[in-house]
């Protein structure tokens, strides 16, 4: 029950905050399509842009010699638009309580040796100073390299197959979500163990 | 300025025709990144309990959001909508192949699980204020360019 002291702007403040159920965000999650269409016509999927970050760069290969301005300015738009959109949502209106964890995934990281530290993600593998520690490194660094690899391969990324692609009913992404969970399994179940093990 | 108007906009290249481009896309990507970060879905935690099957969220996530993409593209389709720049909104079939969405997929989900973000919540993370995540993003990048300089001896 609210109390009658709780005002408005207290009750759409706390909402903003968070966090949302899968049935709130899942579905602003998808408008993303339409709006992207509507608005611009254009295809929801921010891997490209790694693509349109190497062809700002002076290169000899064709594969990053366009005009990444005309191509991709747009997106490269939306990804600073995100970021924007995660200071919004998680410095200036950030949620208070800590990241609640399951417990069994609690248990096993256990295990694994990574104590849950009820942020975004465990500082322990993503901070500047985990940079310089073996597992932290190779999260970071072989990771990063692995999306970056993998979705140019790939073409396309969880947004512009799992998202985008499936939407379109274009069979090639429900191939590539196949190869991203099938992945996500092995990196989890078999990989991370011995990552964080360094 | 004019260089962030595109080809396929009717829109003039006057200043605030440019304006009001970039802000169109700043944005839906600010409206995305905002969603990501209250979802959640851009937390590592949260990738484990989705690969670990010890969540529903990830899942029902996901699942709901295509379901709108499907039915809105197929609304799209089935109404014949167009733009706002009163172009026709098409859609054009992927390559039917196996190799690069199996294999691209699947290193692409060894990255996902082991940083626990896709390219757009690295973005999102970032300007959260985990700074570390800026590694991941220049790391994803030198992925890039690798694949970009082994791509021709790469089955597709």
């Amino acid at each position: 029950m609210l109390g009658y002291n709780i005002s408005h702007m207290d009750i759409l403040l706390d909402a903003l905050r968070g966090p949302w159920p899968w049935y709130v965000a899942g579905p602003l999650i998808g408008l993303t399509v339409p709006l992207l269409l509507i608005l611009g016509n254009k295809r929801f999927g921010l891997s490209s842009n790694l693509r349109h970050m190497c062809a700002i760069a002076p290169s000899k290969n064709p594969f990053f010699r366009y005009d990444w301005r005309r191509e991709g300015g747009w997106n490269l738009l939306v990804f600073a638009g995100i970021a924007a959109g995660g200071f919004l949502g998680g410095v200036l209106l950030a949620d208070p309580a800590p990241v609640q964890v399951a417990e069994p995934t609690t248990a096993a990281l256990a295990r694994a040796g990574l104590d849950v530290d009820g942020r975004l993600a465990p500082a322990e593998l993503f901070s500047w100073s985990s940079l310089f520690t073996l597992r932290g490194f190779v999260v970071m660094v072989l990771g990063g390299f692995l999306i970056g690899f993998g979705t140019r391969w790939a073409g396309g990324c969880t947004s512009g197959h799992a998202i985008m692609g499936l939407s379109e009913r274009q069979w090639p992404s429900l191939l590539a979500v196949v190869g991203f969970f099938g992945g996500g399994l092995l990196a989890t179940h078999l990989l991370l163990p011995l990552v964080l093990a360094l | 300025m004019t260089s962030a108007n595109a080809s396929t906009t009717s829109e003039g290249r006057s200043g605030t025709a440019v304006t009001g481009f970039a802000a169109r896309y700043v944005l839906i990507g600010m409206y995305f990144g905002f969603v990501l970060v209250k979802a959640e879905v851009l937390s590592w935690y949260r990738i484990q309990e989705m690969f670990r099957f010890h969540s529903f969220h990830m899942y029902g996530v996901l699942g709901s959001a295509i379901l709108v993409g499907l039915v809105t593209v197929w609304l799209i389709e089935r109404y014949q909508l167009k733009a706002v720049n009163g172009a026709a909104i098409t859609f054009t079939p992927k390559d039917r192949s196996w190799a690069r969405y199996l294999l691209g997929g699947s290193l692409f989900g060894l990255g996902w699980a082991l940083t626990g973000a896709c390219p757009g919540p690295i973005a999102a993370l970032i300007g959260a204020g985990l700074t570390g995540f800026t590694v991941v993003l220049l790391a994803a990048v030198a992925g890039t360019w690798a694949y970009g300089s082994v791509r021709g001896r790469l089955p597709h």
